[in-house]
């Protein structure tokens, strides 16, 4: 490694380019990595600051705040900013910044289409959220906008539409560019089987989203000749069908649930064997329970489709398919549990967040199993047992997972430690408010609270507000977050390139903070 | 000894101790699981919900006490040194691939029985063709010409107003009812059709144990039964996003015993 910590001061080189321009025209995996991150961070604020009002509104019955049909415009956009906006560009930032680094690579393959996915998913997203000023308002069907209603859009239709055209397109670039620098740039000697377990998930997440995103694409496409152009797609009377869509739509939509969370198993499988001090337990079943887990993604969809009016035959391969991807899921969770036996456990912050993944991810796993089981599901179907299962695997599962990752990579960021008093306050206010927050949600499901309502009978009234302090008490909890990374940026104690106690990997051999150009000379694996 | 170091969540928990506490007195803790329901079908759904909760339960008690006991046992600051060479163990990765493909196996098993009952139509003595509508149901007595709308009732509606000044909590069944509810003999299979006018619908009963989706343009099916013994008023709503007013069409049944229904449906027929 020639650089010191001063590369900055070495010209044009060694440094970037000061002020703004260095962030319009960089080709630096780390300075994109970090706006994917800061861009993630402040979309995970903006759909939390809706979900605050959904929670706000729905504190007691009656509408005080909101009108419903805003409230659905909130639902929805907030979706699509917390999966396309939060949780996927953050763990493209993590690829962008770790897998070079975990791979000796000196930079990812193709850069300057690295700069150019990041700014398309920046304006995608200006687009999508300008939607909430023109007539009509934001889209209101759901994230999952189904025809019909989808087509009673405004003129906020095309914009989303090309928004989510946008933001696909730069996922595929970004996916193609994991996949090019992994599959050429490994440093010699880095055997695929070597790799590190992060850029391993990231590489399957890659193929995912190659192959899914162009579907859905292909969906809104059709949605949008059914608009404008009297095609007949989705519509009974020309011919054509609703449930057509959600076919495609789930198509895309489950392989990209693993999408999101692939890249938090990669991050936990690098935090806990930290922690543990010891190596990743069974290894190259872990590799192999990604793939099998990205595998069976792709033919479990329709299990979000039981009540439309399946075969008996299509219900009962989708139900028994669905359940077989507890299989490897459970491999991973095993293999992490033994990872920390025989250990020499330490509690550190990351460590905190993927122990507390661990738990919280499993308990989204079990409903996810039973929501799997066709005759229960008739039950389940759209219920508030939905919402909560699908933000445990979300929140305490892939958010919790980011988490995890800026606070093991943040001294290797910065080059500074961060308050680790505040870190663990930001833990504990976090984990349990998000149980606060979900688990009640359980509860109004199985008593027969249906998603999507703005309003609700008043028995419901009970678990929706103590859901709703959870909320507050989770989104209030965030600040602290922000607070915590925006005083490790501006300083701290100096970081040391190893910053843990049993560093393993190639990203720990470097300087902290991580000189602007790394391995430009490839490092050498013993 | 092991949870000295967690003092730091002691404020919180007892902010949401606190919070709980200061909830309103009218609370309803019962309504924490899925109803069973007043039919077969509904108890055979309750029935699968409960064998899976209760064998997720079991494997929870494993694995999360395996996690916790690691916890407690391996800490560094208790002196554990790791062990560098755990690293495989194909019997162990072998035992808890192959262990749970079983339970799972066997979990699907029952719920083959159970669909195929749901899916079974024959038999009914009485089909009703269900409508639906931006933002009410249509309710149609096939070959009996008797056929009605049924939306939220007056009072529910004006409560749910912005700025009503109604307070929800003085609106009896606010939200759960209509102005004409669905009415249906006891002791009968009943075949519903569905289907929609406008946008995806989705009929449910919790009651009933099934929810189908009705669909613009295509003809849906499911069939529901109440038990002959338990006449009364059950209530559901739409559970398909559906548009603005979707929360806003709820579904009121109310089951009778045979003769009482069939007097029902007479007079209907004359009023019509």
């Amino acid at each position: 490694m020639a650089h010191g910590n001063e590369a900055a001061g070495h010209g044009n080189h060694d440094g970037p380019p000061k002020g703004l321009v260095r962030w319009l025209t960089t080709t630096n995996h780390k300075d994109i990595g970090t706006m994917y991150l800061v861009f993630s961070l402040a979309m995970f604020l903006i759909g939390g600051l809706m979900a605050l009002a959904i929670r706000a509104e729905l504190f007691q019955p009656g509408l005080q705040f909101v009108n419903p049909s805003f409230f659905n415009q909130l639902t929805t956009v907030h979706a699509l900013v917390m999966v396309f906006g939060a949780v996927m560009p953050a763990t493209v930032g993590l690829a962008n910044w770790m897998i070079p680094l975990q791979i000796g690579a000196a930079d990812m393959a193709l850069p300057r289409m690295n700069l150019f996915s990041f700014w398309l998913l920046f304006f995608a997203f200006m687009l999508l959220i300008s939607t909430f000023f023109v007539p009509g308002g934001a889209p209101a069907a759901g994230w999952t906008l189904y025809p019909p209603l989808v087509l009673q859009t405004g003129t906020a239709f095309p914009m989303a539409i090309f928004a989510i055209h946008m933001m696909g397109a730069s996922s595929i670039m970004g996916a193609i560019n994991v996949i090019v620098t992994i599959v050429n740039m490994r440093a010699p000697g880095m055997t695929l089987l070597k790799m590190p377990l992060f850029s391993w998930s990231w590489l399957i997440t890659a193929y995912l989203l190659i192959a899914v995103m162009p579907v859905f694409a292909g969906g809104v496409t059709m949605l949008l000749t059914d608009y404008y152009f009297q095609t007949s797609f989705f519509n009974a009377a020309g011919g054509g069908d609703p449930v057509l869509f959600q076919h495609v739509f789930w198509f895309f939509g489950h392989p990209e649930v693993y999408i999101m969370i692939l890249p938090a198993f990669g991050i936990i499988s690098e935090i806990i064997p930290t922690f543990s001090r010891k190596p990743i337990f069974g290894y190259e079943a872990m590799v192999y329970a990604i793939a099998s887990i990205a595998f069976l993604s792709f033919i479990v969809w329709a299990h979000h489709m039981f009540t439309v009016g399946m075969p008996l035959a299509g219900q009962l391969f989708f139900t028994l398919s669905t359940m077989l991807i507890a299989v490897p899921t459970g491999v991973k969770v095993f293999n992490w549990t033994t990872t920390m036996w025989r250990g020499s456990l330490s509690f550190e912050p990351p460590m905190l967040f993927a122990l507390a993944f661990l738990f919280l991810f499993t308990i989204g796993g079990f409903s996810g199993l039973m929501l799997a089981i066709a005759p229960a599901d008739f039950q389940y179907h759209d219920t508030y047992f939905v919402v909560a299962h699908f933000h445990y695997v979300l929140v305490p599962g892939a958010v919790f997972g980011i988490m995890a990752a800026v606070y093991y990579w943040l001294p290797k960021w910065t080059g500074h430690m961060y308050d680790m008093t505040l870190a663990k306050w930001h833990f504990w206010l976090t984990a349990i408010f998000v149980n606060v927050l979900f688990f009640p949600q359980h509860f109004l499901g199985l008593a027969g609270m249906q998603r999507r309502i703005p309003d609700y009978p008043t028995q419901f009234t009970d678990w929706n507000m103590v859901s709703s302090i959870g909320g507050f008490g989770f989104g209030l909890s965030q600040l602290l977050f922000v607070w915590v990374i925006i005083r490790c940026v501006k300083g701290g104690q100096r970081a040391t390139a190893g910053v843990w106690d049993w560093p393993h990997g190639l990203e720990w051999t470097v300087p902290s903070p991580a000189p602007y150009h790394t391995f430009e000379k490839a490092p050498e694996l013993h | 000894m092991s949870i000295v170091k967690r003092n730091s969540k002691l404020p919180a928990v007892a902010g949401a101790l606190a919070a709980l506490t200061t909830l309103p007195a009218h609370a309803d803790w019962s309504l924490l699981n899925m109803p069973k329901g007043v039919s077969e079908l509904s108890r055979g759904n309750y029935d699968m919900h409960m064998i899976m909760l209760w064998i997720c339960f079991a494997i929870a008690v494993v694995t999360f006490g395996a996690m916790i006991f690691a916890m407690i046992r391996f800490r560094k600051s208790r002196g554990a040194v790791a062990d560098t060479k755990l690293l495989h163990n194909a019997r162990l990765e072998a035992a808890w691939t192959l262990v749970p493909t079983v339970i799972l196996i066997a979990m699907a098993i029952p719920s083959v029985e159970k669909l195929i009952k749901i899916e079974d139509m024959s038999g009914s003595e009485l089909t009703v063709k269900i409508t639906g509508y931006q933002w009410y149901w249509q309710y149609e007595y096939l070959g009996k010409q008797v056929s009605f709308y049924s939306r939220l009732a007056r009072t529910s509606d004006l409560a749910r107003q912005r700025g009503s000044g109604i307070d929800p909590n003085t609106v009896e069944n606010y939200l759960l009812e209509v102005d004409k509810p669905l009415v249906v003999p006891t002791g009968t299979k009943i075949r519903l059709l569905l289907t929609a006018n406008d946008v995806i619908h989705a009929w449910w009963v919790p009651d009933f144990g099934m929810k189908r989706d009705a669909i613009p343009g295509f003809m849906n099916e499911m069939w529901i039964s109440v038990d002959a013994d338990k006449p009364g008023t059950y209530r559901g709503k739409c559970a398909e996003l559906c548009g603005a007013d979707h929360g806003f069409m709820p579904i009121v049944v109310v089951a009778k015993p045979k003769p009482e229904f069939e007097a029902w449906l007479a007079q209907q027929q004359v009023t019509e």
